[in-house]
């Protein structure tokens, strides 16, 4: 167990204050989170793990402004960010990697960095970012980023635009997902060595592990946060207890 | 010598910087602005009516030919009949056009009558601009025709782009294809304020592997209007696919009209339509990279009509 980050003189990067979301459906109101309250520090990776439903793309889509909470506030930096927009927030240091990469007609991977590296757009640099999620950017940099890409291509390639932003704050909503083996360990020292701070939606034990806090979230509330061992030590006592109780 | 004006529509429209390499022939206001043929490519006038004859003599490789028509002034109705005849083999790529500036209050308008007869193995890239500028009231209107004969094995790819200034324009292609002809046709239209764009396809697959595959993509904003409307007729064992991709902004319309007429029961024949305002999702990831929504919506678009 290493004690690299010391909590005492831990810099509070980002805070969540009762964060609420609630939709009416069908005329019924439908808690989709329900009084969430979190803080993340400078530089620490934060894996957010919880059933499918939980919650977890709807917290950071919060977190991005890409969803309006019904109640709470958001703090990033000691700055209140809950009523800012999406672009505000991205120009203030947040970066997302969705579960589900976007596709476009027209626009290629190129286009992309272009937009996220600015004039300082040149192909090496193209090539640092790709390379570090496997991909040969001359192969890639021209294709359009439209759904012949398979999958795994369109999940590397927004992880590494996500790397290119070099934001402060990185936000990956599952970024395994459709990626092979063979790359998965690539990917787990991608998150190793970030100098920003990570918010990490992910199912895998290897990311879990390699968390500074890990936070599990069940039916729209937090149920635990601790680190990776706490959590699967809590993960596992549940199931033992839902078995003991005959649940399925 | 040729004057700003027309430099500036010789470079929208034809790509051209300079005096082409190559053949070409440059019409002016209704006339000859200048011409250059070679041993392969006969750049012919008509005697019967307005217009040329472009022969390219058999197993011609590597060779362009230029035929931008440019119009400056108000008022002027150019109507041009122009016939290619492609010799069999060749592989020549063709840039034709048009631009019009137009500052005065009255109309102007350009109707292009083009026939291409396109020799066996032949390969033909076919690019065609059309572009109108000019802030008074006069219209800039431009009217293509094409008609592409093709013989067996040959190849014909036809780009045709409209970016904006062009009031009104009506496009009818018509197209036949012996066996083995492959047609590409990559349409890209965009309309503003209250411009009316019209595209008709008519394709005759006539023999077995003949093959069309027609892409058209169109931004239509504030009150413009476009009309698509394609017709496939499939005769013989044949492939034919129609993609009409459309986005819509502000109050305008887009109508999409697919036919397809399967004459035959090994012809496989595809109209794929989608028509909508930019999706959200494309417009949040690119916001989340920073950009505002109204630079995320010009980069969308600038991809789609790229
Ligand atoms: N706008 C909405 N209207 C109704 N229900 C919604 C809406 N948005 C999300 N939900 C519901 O909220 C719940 C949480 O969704 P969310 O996408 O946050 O889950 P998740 O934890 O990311 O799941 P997964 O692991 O499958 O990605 C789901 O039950 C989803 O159906
Ligand atoms: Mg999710």
């Amino acid at each position: 167990m290493t004690f690299k980050r010391c909590s005492m003189k831990l810099k509070i990067m980002l805070e969540l204050q009762h964060i609420s979301y609630t939709v009416s459906e069908n005329g019924r109101q439908k808690t989709i989170l329900q009084d969430i309250s979190l803080q993340i520090g400078d530089k620490q990776n934060v894996v957010i793990t919880g059933q499918n439903g939980s919650g977890k793309s709807t917290l950071v889509k919060i977190i991005m402004g890409i969803i309006q909470p019904t109640s709470g506030k958001i703090l990033f930096n000691g700055e209140d960010i809950t009523n800012l927009s999406i672009t505000e927030r991205a120009r203030k240091g947040i970066a997302f990697g969705f579960q589900q990469p976007v596709t476009f007609k027209g626009l290629k991977v190129k286009d992309l960095f272009k937009i996220i590296l600015n004039q300082n757009f040149d192909c090496n640099e193209c090539c640092t970012y790709l390379s570090q999620v496997g991909l040969c950017a001359k192969d890639y940099i021209n294709r359009p980023l439209d759904t012949k890409l398979s999958g795994g291509e369109l999940k590397r390639i927004e992880i590494a635009t996500v790397l290119a932003r070099q934001a402060k704050l990185n936000i990956f909503d599952e970024p395994e997902a459709g990626i092979d083996l063979w790359s998965f360990d690539n990917l787990v020292n991608i998150f190793q060595n970030q100098t920003a701070t990570n918010i990490i939606i992910s199912h895998q034990h290897k990311i879990i592990l390699i968390a500074d806090k890990v936070v599990l979230l069940n039916s729209a509330k937090i149920d635990k946060v601790g680190t990776p061992n706490e959590v699967i030590q809590f993960i596992d006592a549940n199931k033992k207890c839902a078995r003991l109780r005959g649940d399925k | 010598m040729m004057d700003a004006i027309t430099k500036t529509l010789l470079e929208q429209t034809a790509g051209l910087h300079e005096i082409p390499q190559g053949a070409y022939n440059i019409r002016q206001d209704g006339k000859l602005l200048s011409r250059n043929c070679n041993e392969q490519i006969q750049i012919v006038s008509k005697q019967d009516k307005d217009g040329i004859d472009i022969i390219i003599s058999p197993n011609t490789h590597n060779q362009s030919v230029h035929i931008p028509v440019i119009i400056t002034q108000g008022g002027l109705n150019d109507l041009v009949y122009n016939d290619f005849y492609i010799g069999e083999n060749c592989d020549v790529l063709i840039v034709a056009g048009c631009g019009i500036h137009n500052d005065t209050n009255q109309n102007s308008r350009h109707d292009g009558i083009h026939t291409f007869h396109i020799g066996k193995n032949a390969k033909v890239k076919y690019v065609e601009k059309h572009l109108g500028i000019g802030q008074n009231t006069g219209e800039k209107n431009l009217n293509p025709t094409t008609r592409i004969e093709m013989e067996t094995n040959s190849c014909f790819t036809m780009e045709t782009v409209q970016l904006g200034g062009v009031n009104y324009a009506d496009r009818k292609t018509t197209a036949s294809l012996q066996a083995n002809a492959t047609l590409v046709i990559n349409e890209k239209i965009l309309t503003t304020n209250q411009q009316k764009a019209t595209t008709d396809f008519t394709v005759e697959l006539l023999g077995d592997n003949a093959k069309v595959e027609v892409t058209s993509r169109s931004v239509a904003k504030d009150n413009s209007y476009q009309a698509f409307n394609s017709n496939i007729i499939g005769k013989a064992q044949c492939f034919g696919h129609v993609e009409c991709d459309g986005i819509l902004a502000d109050h305008a319309v887009i109508n999409s009209t697919p036919q397809i007429s399967a004459q035959n029961v090994n012809a496989t024949l595809v109209h794929e339509a989608a028509i909508g305002k930019i999706s959200a999702d494309q417009l949040i990831k690119l916001m989340t990279l920073g950009l505002t929504q109204a630079e995320a919506e010009q980069q969308i678009i600038n991809g789609f009509l790229s």
